[in-house]
């Protein structure tokens, strides 16, 4: 039983790893996109690496099972939940008017936004 | 997409909820079981027409079997993803080069395209901004080719062949 | 091994870099990110700290937390759109 608490205790340092990671990439980065790439991703990931971890460990320290599948349910939900957030955030930032930073090479969605709103005010005019 | 039966979409949904239920409790005593089994029928009698469109269609075996061979290149992805980032963060001279780019998906059903967004969101470099009908609009961190063709192949195109079935 | 308290140790070096970019950062989003990586990162604190304690029911806890920070960014981001 004491393999699994190591394993689980592994997981868990590598997790808290990832969150000093995503932190680092908050501060790091030079506008509130790039910081969401790094941030949104390492956590999501240490995320799942501290939730499984602390069930095996705790099933390998004797605890019952219900702690494994409850961590299990906890990190399906936050892979679930993270993306969309991060996805609800970054269009709300792009709709609010930040600027992409200087070294931006490329921006599509301008493009389409601004054919759209041509297409439809051509539409009105008939 | 038309929708499946009333019965194989309830039967479907109250199945989910007992799985959620079990994993929860993680107990096989006969009275947690039963008072499991009898509020998944009822929740799911309220939320079947919300939950799923497609009922029992979603437990195909060739759909299931794709679905677990998903899980771990997803994770595969996922870590190659953080290393990626975690060399951009800890190198001094910070390489990044972002932009937002477009891609075209050939996925149809509404959660595959949740789903694909999601995977595009989770690996190396790309975070889903805005879908509108087919297509996805991508900030990623470090363009290689930003044409509309390109793009997709380096995207979008890994993860479509297993959505594709499992979704599609 | 290592031990619990280097772990919360960790998460606490990490809650404090992000809470640095939620009073600095320049804009409303760059906020409302370090809010959300902070919620994330709280919801792994709280799993850990009922490991600590061998209380079950912290777990309950922290999956009710996940649930309602998510709502609650959901509800910035739409409100920063224009659109609540």
């Amino acid at each position: 039983m004491n393999v699994l608490s190591a394993i689980g205790e592994t997981l868990v340092l590598i997790g808290a790893f990832f969150y000093v990671l995503s932190a680092l990439g908050l501060i790091r980065m030079p506008d509130v996109y790039n910081r969401m790439q790094t941030a949104t991703k390492s956590a999501t990931l240490g995320s799942l690496g501290v939730l499984t971890g602390v069930g095996l460990w705790a099933v390998g320290d004797g605890l019952s099972w219900a702690w494994l599948t409850k961590s299990i349910v906890i990190a399906l939900f936050l892979l679930l939940t993270n993306p969309i957030a991060a996805h609800a955030l970054i269009r709300a930032a792009y709709k609010s008017g930040i600027p992409l930073w200087e070294g931006s090479v490329v921006d599509k969605y301008r493009e389409h936004i601004e054919a759209k709103e041509k297409a439809s005010e051509g539409g009105g005019e008939e | 997409m038309e929708e499946a039966s009333k019965v194989s979409r309830y039967l479907y949904t109250a199945i989910v909820l007992f799985l959620i239920w079990l994993f929860l409790t993680a107990s096989l005593d006969p009275q947690e079981l039963a008072i499991g089994a009898v509020m998944s029928i009822v929740v799911a009698a309220f939320s079947y027409e919300l939950f799923t469109t497609r009922g029992l269609g979603n437990l195909h075996p060739r759909r299931v079997a794709y679905a677990i061979a998903y899980i771990p290149y997803f994770l595969w992805a996922m870590i190659m993803a953080n290393l990626d980032v975690a060399y951009r963060v800890l190198h001094p001279k910070r390489p990044i080069n972002p932009g937002i780019v477009e891609c075209k998906t050939v996925l149809e059903t509404g959660a595959g395209k949740l789903a694909l967004a999601n995977s595009i969101t989770l690996t190396p470099g790309t975070i889903t901004l805005d879908i509108d009908g087919d297509k996805y609009f991508i900030h990623w961190i470090d363009v290689k080719d930003s044409s509309v063709e390109g793009a997709s192949q380096n995207i979008t195109r890994p993860f479509e062949k297993f959505l594709k079935v499992i979704f599609g | 091994m290592i031990g619990v308290n280097v772990y919360l140790a960790l998460i606490a070096i990490a809650t404090l870099l992000s809470m640095y970019r939620m009073f600095r950062g320049p804009t409303t989003p760059d906020r409302l990110v370090a809010v959300d990586i902070m919620t994330t990162i709280t919801t792994g604190l709280m799993v850990l700290f009922a490991l600590y304690y061998k209380r079950i029911i912290f777990l309950d806890v922290a999956l009710v937390y996940a649930i309602l920070a998510f709502g609650g960014v959901i509800a910035f981001a739409r409100y920063l759109e224009g659109g609540l």
